[in-house]
């Protein structure tokens, strides 16, 4: 118990103490949040006609950040994977970095969840015994295994550093057992996430079964990505070092999820416009337009070259060995994901409609505000998370010893 | 009748019957619905004018009902796990709070389904004339929102307009694919017949017009209901006698049954719903027509606070050619029955295996 008190609070008072970049970091992220609070305030008394959503729309840029983040929560596993299963030594080392980004990514999710709902306030309808679970609900499964997630990387990373802490030798008899359970049922989470998608035959684009394996090459290829960029920053601000070896081991995972994510958008294209059945009326609209609105176009196209740009790049060693020049190809894969799924997946799935309708989607200052807010919200117990865990691993934070200042 | 059994009275509702407010679209004797629009706006008004006075006891306690309505409606069950008294409370809870706000004695109905009733619907498709009168009358009946805002109008009925095909000797080099040197003319590229794609914002001078063809489409009532297994907190489900309802109080809003949906019947209430005090119908159902709130999935439920006691739907009623027809599909003997038994009938997007109670026919 004392152990315990002792923790957080040196914990806490390790992550208050920073120097003038970091209370600027965090400020510009609190003014987002604020902002984030005050359109969350718009939404629930004007209700959802601040956003861009329509009857016909009825899902925007909230789910796709949605299903976006979900990826970047499982794409966390690449670090865990091999640190554990094959006994990497520069992975091992910042295994809990990787878990520490799962949790907040989990929780930018929830916060999307509640931004999507009509009526955040009935969400205990969802919770048994108040409420009511339906399992034949891939929403139901989808909080389900996402909040499972959330607590099993909880568990891991702190149990982690709490050990840590304290200097006790970690109880490998149920610990490993839990970071194997944590690396499958990261899986799960974004493959419940695209069946939440894929199993509407009411939209013909989302309506294949491909769907699941797309969302796990995409999700590895953009959270990995988020993470070297993390590690990049890490190294340059802070006295803990990440090794070599583990960025080039997370670049070439990178470079080969990415290169699968491109194969299966490319036979998705030649087996839908080949025929070119009414089924594929969606995916014509978001690549050439429909009936003269052309609104997602330059959002697909975009994305395409930002995937094949890095993709290539990623084969350069000049790209690749130097960590200076890393992080192009890194920020243009996340950001060509990021786009592929929000505007090149969901949105698209509404057009035209069930029945014909063709009507474009644009998103509101409201919404961009919301996304910006839950981002900066996102980074925020991120920056946290990490800073206490590289306190903690730097030995900068020990039971019984007094705390050192952060850098 | 469209319904054989009688459905048992329901001793409560007895009780409250003498709403005075009836809207002329909620008495089928009334003459209003069938001359003209202006009319029946002018009935409603004059009737609610009477209600007002009735319940202006009512009235004065507006803030206070309110509240404290909202309060305990927050925390009420799912309607299907309520007890009896529980619906009761909730139903008189509803009934105050609903009166005092629209000023005028509302009635929420809870008559459940009746046994030996499965409700069937059948479209003549030859008939219909895209006059637009089922929608305009769905509106009045089931309290949809007027607004004006993009997003506030909400209309569970869309007639789809489309344009009748044709053949002819002059556009014989219009067809597709062109220039590719494979195929040299042919017009069979022009659109003909049905399709499940159209436009419903038409505006003609008169209908119906020479070369388009119509098709109203609405919530099918599935039998395997995409939109039901989809829900996550079981709100919206499949009532026993046919329909597919919506637990207004219970919906949590994630618009997953919006993207299950195959026929595009659901509509989100984006903001809360705008809805005249003097047009409001007061005749209404718990699962039914009662006002909506913001942030709510809604949708057609085939005017549960008609068919449950015995009549027609107010689309059915109003429809002037008659390509309409509702019943009850276990009567061999009821309209639908017939028209199945002898018609050309089809259902919708068949290969979804939604399997629709809302049929096509033509004779
Ligand atoms: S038509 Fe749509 S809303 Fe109606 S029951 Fe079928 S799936 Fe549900
Ligand atoms: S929006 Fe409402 S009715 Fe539709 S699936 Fe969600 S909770 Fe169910």
């Amino acid at each position: 118990m004392q152990q315990l008190i002792s923790f957080t609070t040196d914990y806490t008072r390790y992550i208050l103490k920073g120097g003038t970049k970091f209370y600027a970091w965090m400020g510009v992220l609190s003014a987002f949040i604020l902002a984030m609070l005050y359109v969350f305030y718009l939404q629930n008394t004007d209700g959802l006609i601040v956003t861009g959503m329509t009857s016909q729309i009825s899902d925007g840029l909230y789910l796709a950040n949605l299903v976006f983040l979900v990826g970047v929560a499982a794409g966390a596993v690449t670090i865990v994977f091999p640190a554990y299963v094959y006994h990497h030594e520069g992975m091992h080392k910042v295994a809990v970095l990787g878990e520490m980004l799962a949790i907040s990514a989990v929780i930018m999710v929830m916060v999307f969840v509640f931004a999507h709902m009509g009526r955040p306030d009935r969400l205990w309808h969802m919770i048994p015994p108040w409420g009511i679970y339906s399992f034949s609900s891939m929403l139901g499964w989808d909080v389900m295994v996402l909040n499972g997630y959330l607590i099993l990387n909880f568990i891991c990373g702190f149990y982690y550093l709490w050990c840590k802490y304290t200097g006790n030798p970690i109880n490998r008899k149920w610990f490993i057992p839990l970071v194997y359970v944590a690396i499958a049922w990261a899986l799960s989470i974004h493959t419940v996430t695209a069946f939440l998608m894929a199993n509407n035959p009411a939209r013909p684009m989302w309506f294949h079964s491909m769907m699941p394996i797309r969302f796990i090459a995409t999700a590895f290829a953009a959270g990995p990505a988020l993470i070297i960029l993390i590690f990049l920053v890490i190294r340059k601000n802070t006295r803990f070092w990440v090794d070599d070896s583990a960025i080039k081991l997370l670049t070439t995972i990178v470079q080969f999820c990415l290169g699968i994510a491109i194969f299966l958008t490319l036979s998705e294209v030649v087996v839908e416009l080949y025929a070119r059945t009414e089924h594929a009326n969606g995916l014509y609209y978001l690549m050439f337009g429909l009936h003269g609105l052309t609104g997602l176009v330059p959002w697909f196209w975009s994305s395409v070259v930002l995937m094949i740009c890095a993709f290539v790049m990623f084969f350069m060693p000049s790209f690749r060995n130097d960590f200076n020049k890393l992080q192009i190809p890194c920020v243009m894969a996340f950001a060509g994901i990021w786009i592929e799924k929000g505007m090149g997946l969901i949105v698209p799935g509404y057009i035209p409609s069930p029945i014909g309708e063709v009507t474009e989607y644009h998103p509101s200052f409201v919404e961009w505000l919301m996304v910006l807010g839950i981002w900066a919200f996102g980074f925020f117990i991120l920056t946290i998370l990490l800073k206490g865990a590289i306190g903690i691993m730097l030995g900068d934070i020990k039971y019984g010893s007094q705390a050192v200042a952060a850098k | 009748m469209a319904l054989n059994e009688k459905p048992a009275a329901d001793p409560d509702r007895e009780r409250s019957s003498e709403c005075a407010a009836q809207p002329a679209s909620a008495d089928p004797s009334a003459p209003g619905l069938t001359t003209s629009r202006r009319d029946f706006l002018k009935g409603g008004g004059m009737l609610s004018v009477s209600a007002l006075m009735g319940s202006a006891a009512l009235m004065t306690m507006s803030d206070d009902a309110k509240a404290s309505t909202e309060w305990a409606e927050h925390f009420q069950k799912n309607y299907r796990l309520m007890t009896d008294e529980e619906k009761a409370e909730a139903r008189t809870r509803l009934e105050r709070r609903y009166s005092s706000e629209y000023g005028k004695k509302v009635s929420v109905d809870t008559t459940g389904p009746q046994p030996g009733v499965l409700m069937g619907y059948a479209l003549n498709v030859r008939k219909c004339i895209g006059c637009r009168r089922c929608v305009h009358a769905c509106v009045e009946e089931n309290n949809q929102s007027r607004g004006t805002r993009p997003g506030e109008k909400i209309e569970w009925i869309q007639v789809l307009r489309m344009e009748r095909g044709e053949f002819s000797k002059d556009k014989m080099n219009h067809g597709y694919p062109e220039g590719l040197g494979i195929q040299v003319g042919g017009n069979a590229y022009t659109p003909a017949g049905q399709v499940l794609e159209g436009q419903y914002h038409y505006n003609p001078e008169a209908v119906p017009e020479k070369d388009a063809t119509y098709m109203p489409i609405a919530c099918m009532q599935c039998e395997k209901p995409p939109c039901v297994k989809v829900c996550p907190v079981r709100t919206t489900y499949r009532e026993a006698d046919g329909p597919v309802v919506i637990d207004y109080n219970w919906c949590i809003g994630c618009k997953m049954c919006m993207n299950a949906c195959p026929y595009w019947a659901r509509r989100f209430n984006l903001t809360t719903p705008v809805l005249p005090k003097q047009e409001m119908n007061p005749v209404t159902h718990y699962l039914g027509n009662r006002p909506r709130m913001r942030g709510v999935v809604e949708k057609c439920h085939w005017c549960l606070q008609r068919t449950r006691h015995d009549r027609y739907p107010a689309c059915v009623e109003v429809c002037p050619v008659g390509a309409r027809k509702f019943g009850n599909l276990l009567d061999p003997e009821s309209e639908v029955s017939l028209i199945l038994a002898r018609k050309n009938v089809f259902r919708l997007k068949a290969e979804l295996n939604t399997f629709p109670k809302f049929f096509y026919f033509y004779d």
